[in-house]
């Protein structure tokens, strides 16, 4: 077993607009089990942060306890990091962010995490739209402890030494819908063509970002049976359309053809295109994407791409009004206003 | 695209870059990996049975193998894979045990070797085992070639040599020395049952300008000269010499030249300094000896004075490269430059020569008075006559003498026994998985991000007084540790089962550098190259592709900059990637 990579990389491979290589946004060796479908999230989240030119040290990583929560040490080695208690990133990155609004904040969590232990956390921040960009790495079992079936695992679908799962499942996506969120997507670790676009256009939209990538447990749940192996997945994926995400800075090269495609502007100006598979599909529509995903379900297939998503998304910040600019810029004047300052409030208050 | 056919030994062959550029193929990671692990003996019979002269060719060899290396590619320098082999040779054990046996009943066929050179003792090396009897003829005093009469003792010394030429000779040939061969047709009769020619490309030309008839006494030709220093014909030289070229002859003449009193001693060469045929280290050394390297200086003509060379004239000129990269030197509208010197040496390159050889006895020649040969079985138009190294298709070097060699003997045995020469051995080649445990290998796949370490040289006071002083002092063990850790196995193959692979791209996301893609199959090489990770410009690596996986993608990888590191392999989950040693060998006409 290697415990290094070596230092070595392709002598030509490109640089982003800030002169780093996609190695720059890598990190530690992985220990996860090898083929492991985390590891491939991460190097999406490598691949997104490289193509969109993010600065490493404007980026914060944070996450609670589990397999998928360890992952952010596996990408992103030059970024902030918080590895928190089980359950509880939400509030972790809460209070980051109302601390430093200005930084890129990346939540990596997992199907325990967020759909057991960090239930009651995870509805409370879909709630407030915090800027975060929030992954749920979805195996449908609990693999640090070897395999058992987690709250996201299919009635009937059994791991690799289990029953079939007796209990409902939850679907983090319909839950996110359900509880306001303005962007949600799900994918699958074994398809970063259409994962990268969408961690990129998460990035980019200005409030709470929901991604429910199914992540196959190759140790514990990629078995026949399981509908969270890599080949259930492969064959029972169906996605709203191709998600091409074009940054503001960047020409738009492709051409769309009238009425094949669906834009999203943001606020930025960055643009998300929809090209459309076979179903019409309105990205802007909620009760049609819990339609949608209610309906597959029910079909047997798993709908992915981008679900639903409302660029004038209003973040926490904006609804409670804070500070513009990060805590740590605020001077003292500005954070121990002067007698006069409280007096004058309580003089309105009269 | 169709997948690629792994089963060809040759595209695995091509993988192994230094091996594939070796003209005898020698196997060489096998053999750097015996080094780092203290198998010395081991190495060197790896070495022996494949290039014949480890000792000597871990100093003089040409190294075809070094540009090849894929570490040139990953970052600035090679393996330093030729003095490793020297290693090999310095630290072996007495390995006269193992080197092959005899046999005291011979099989009656006699065979004649014209020349003992590398090429000629490489036959003799292969046929003796088989029992074949074989007399050898050359002018010099002893056996070796041009690697006795032509490379100087500093850079070989001479008992390397003669303990690698005796490992041959002491097989029992039968030695004519001191005996020029003058007649063909007179060996002809003598009934050898076949005659192989590896006399060289003895004769060095020469350049004709005004005043090289009434400066003879002073002007040497290169090749003939540093025969007289070999054989202690000549002892000293004036101090002022102008060597003239700029092959590694021309080398090897201004450093012996600095060694026997030259002390302004100069190499003036027509083409630019980038373009000379010199290896870039024979360079180096050169100018490491205060030899300056006078660059883009066509000769004009000598000067006598008085009946004594006193200096020459060059022009200047540029060179200038035609779309095809063709080079045509201009003159430079500038006077004529005069350099002074007492003596010249003139290098500029060497020719075949057969004056011996009748011309009516049923060995033709071609347009430039060249032996016609088969390419693969040096089999002239005279059946039993068979030609190699230098002599076969002009002037090249040791290595390509040897696995000339190879190839002769293998033709003169079949020839014998009455089969079909042109019908070739295939090669040996071996494919095993290197899997020790889960995720371990029995190769040390660690990549090291040492640089090419330097071989130590002697003190250059010392050797510039003393020409039997070899000036290169090779590794020591720790050294050649460290070096022979820096190769990356490439001979451990990365080899890839469609039918066991779940398209999980741990592989993909863990690859350093990041030459395995999946993707839809392409028709075009030119389009398939435009979709991978990483930039794959190097068209003369080749692509690695899969057949169709369950996603109708395939699996590509670019052989480029592969580290083989093995981490694709330790990151699946299926086993679909595996690190298999593959060993390749040419077949020779008697095992070791």
């Amino acid at each position: 077993m290697s415990y290094f990579k070596p230092a070595f990389r392709h002598p030509a491979a490109p640089t982003n607009s800030l002169g780093y290589h996609e190695d720059d946004y890598e990190g530690s060796l992985s220990t996860l089990c090898a083929g492991c479908g985390h590891d491939s999230v991460s190097g999406a989240i490598v691949r997104a942060c490289f193509e969109l030119s993010l600065e490493p040290h404007r980026i914060a990583k944070i996450s609670g306890i589990g397999c998928s929560s360890k992952t952010p040490t596996y990408f992103l080695g030059n970024s902030h990091g918080f590895n928190s208690v089980h359950g509880r990133m939400p509030s972790v990155a809460t209070g980051a962010n109302l601390a430093n609004r200005d930084l890129t904040y990346i939540g990596v969590s997992g199907d325990g995490d967020t759909a057991s232990i960090g239930m009651g956390q995870f509805a409370h921040l879909v709630r407030r739209n915090l800027n975060i960009v929030y992954i749920v790495e979805n195996n449908g079992c609990y693999g640090l402890t070897k395999g058992q079936d987690s709250a996201t695992s299919d009635v009937g679908s059994h791991s690799k030494k289990g029953d079939p799962n007796p209990f409902e499942s939850i679907d983090l996506c319909a839950v996110a819908l359900q509880l306001g969120a303005d962007f949600v997507a799900r994918s699958f670790s074994g398809d970063k063509e259409q994962l990268v676009p969408l961690i990129k256009a998460a990035i980019s939209h200005p409030g709470f970002a929901f991604l429910d990538v199914v992540s196959p447990c190759v140790t514990f749940n990629n078995n026949q049976g399981s509908t969270k192996s890599y080949e259930f997945v492969r064959e029972h994926m169906e996605a709203t359309g191709t998600v091409d995400f074009v940054p503001m800075h960047q020409e738009i090269t492709t051409r769309y053809e009238e009425g094949a495609s669906q834009e999203v502007c943001l606020h930025d100006g960055s643009v998300i295109h929809l090209r459309k598979g076979n179903n019409e599909y309105n990205l802007r529509d909620r009760q049609a994407a819990m339609g949608a995903i209610e309906q597959h379900k029910a079909e047997g297939q798993i709908l992915t791409g981008l679900l639903y998503m409302d660029p004038d998304s209003l973040d926490l910040h904006s609804v409670v009004d804070t500070s513009d600019r990060p805590l740590n810029s605020l001077t003292e004047e500005e954070l121990c206003p002067s007698l006069q300052a409280l007096d004058n409030i309580n003089e309105s208050l009269r | 695209m169709n997948p690629t056919n792994i089963a060809d030994p040759e595209y695995f062959h091509k993988v192994v870059d230094c091996q594939y550029a070796c003209p005898a193929h020698t196997p060489v990671p096998e053999y750097i990996r015996l080094i780092a692990a203290g198998r010395y003996s081991d190495a060197y019979m790896i070495n022996w049975e494949s290039n014949v002269f480890p000792g000597i060719l871990g100093r003089t060899c040409d190294r075809p193998c070094e540009p090849a290396c894929r570490r040139g590619r990953v970052e600035e320098e090679p393996v330093a894979i030729c003095r490793l082999k020297r290693v090999a040779a310095d630290f072996k054990d007495d390995i006269t045990a193992r080197l092959p046996t005899i046999p005291k009943d011979k099989n009656g066929k006699k065979i004649a070797l014209v020349g003992a050179g590398p090429a000629s003792l490489t036959v003799a090396r292969d046929l003796m085992p088989l029992g074949y009897s074989v007399d050898v003829y050359d002018e010099q005093e002893f056996g070796g070639g041009f690697m006795r009469s032509q490379i100087p003792s500093f850079r070989l010394p001479e008992e390397v040599l003669r303990e690698e030429v005796n490992y041959i000779l002491d097989m029992g040939l039968v030695t004519h020395f001191n005996t020029y061969v003058d007649s063909m047709n007179s060996l002809l009769e003598k009934d050898y049952d076949a005659i192989f020619v590896g006399s060289g490309a003895p004769r060095g030309r020469d350049l004709e300008v005004p005043g090289r008839q009434e400066a003879a006494s002073q002007i040497h030709i290169g090749i003939n000269w540093l025969e007289s220093v070999a054989f202690g014909h000549i002892e000293s030289i004036g101090e002022k010499v102008i060597v003239l070229g700029g092959g590694n002859t021309a080398m090897d003449c201004c450093r012996t030249s600095r060694r026997l009193g030259g002390k302004d001693v100069k190499v003036i060469v027509r083409s630019p300094f980038a373009d000379m045929k010199a290896s870039p280290w024979e360079k180096e050394d050169a100018i490491h000896e205060d030899i300056p390297i006078i660059d883009n200086h066509v000769p004009v003509d000598f000067v006598v004075e008085n009946g004594k060379l006193v200096g020459m004239h060059f022009e200047k000129v540029r060179a200038q490269y035609n779309a095809r990269g063709k080079r045509t030197l201009v003159p430079l509208d500038e006077p004529h430059v005069f350099v002074e010197c007492d003596e010249v040496l003139v290098a500029i390159g060497q020719e075949n020569a057969f004056p011996w050889i009748e011309r009516d006895i049923g060995i033709e020649f071609d347009q430039w008075d060249m032996p016609k040969l088969n390419e693969q079985t040096f089999q002239s138009t005279l059946d039993n006559v068979f030609f190699g190294g230098d002599a076969a298709f002009g002037p090249e070097n040791i290595i390509t003498a040897v696995a000339h060699g190879h190839q002769a003997a293998i033709s003169i045995d079949r020839f014998c026994r009455g089969k079909d020469v042109r019908d070739r051995p295939l090669p040996g080649t071996t494919l095993a998985s290197t899997k020790m445990g889960v995720h371990e290998w029995n190769f040390d796949n660690a990549v090291t991000s040492d640089r090419r370490f330097k071989v130590p040289h002697a003190d250059k006071e010392q050797t510039l007084t003393d020409r039997y002083l070899e000036v290169e002092l090779g590794f020591d063990e720790e050294l050649g540790y460290a070096e022979a850790e820096r190769c990356l196995n490439c001979d451990v193959q990365t080899v890839f089962s469609e039918s066991l692979c779940i398209e999980c791209d741990a592989c993909v996301d863990i690859c350093p550098t990041r030459c395995i893609t999946f993707t839809q199959p392409e028709t075009e090489e030119q389009e398939l190259r435009l979709k991978l990770t990483a930039p794959a410009n190097n068209l003369t690596q080749d692509l690695y592709i899969s057949d169709s996986l369950p996603t109708q993608r395939v699996m590509v990888k670019d052989e480029d900059v592969c580290l083989h590191c093995g981490l694709c392999a330790e990151r699946c989950p299926t086993a679909a990637w595996d690190m298999q040693k593959f060993l390749y060998s040419v077949t020779k006409v008697s095992k070791l």
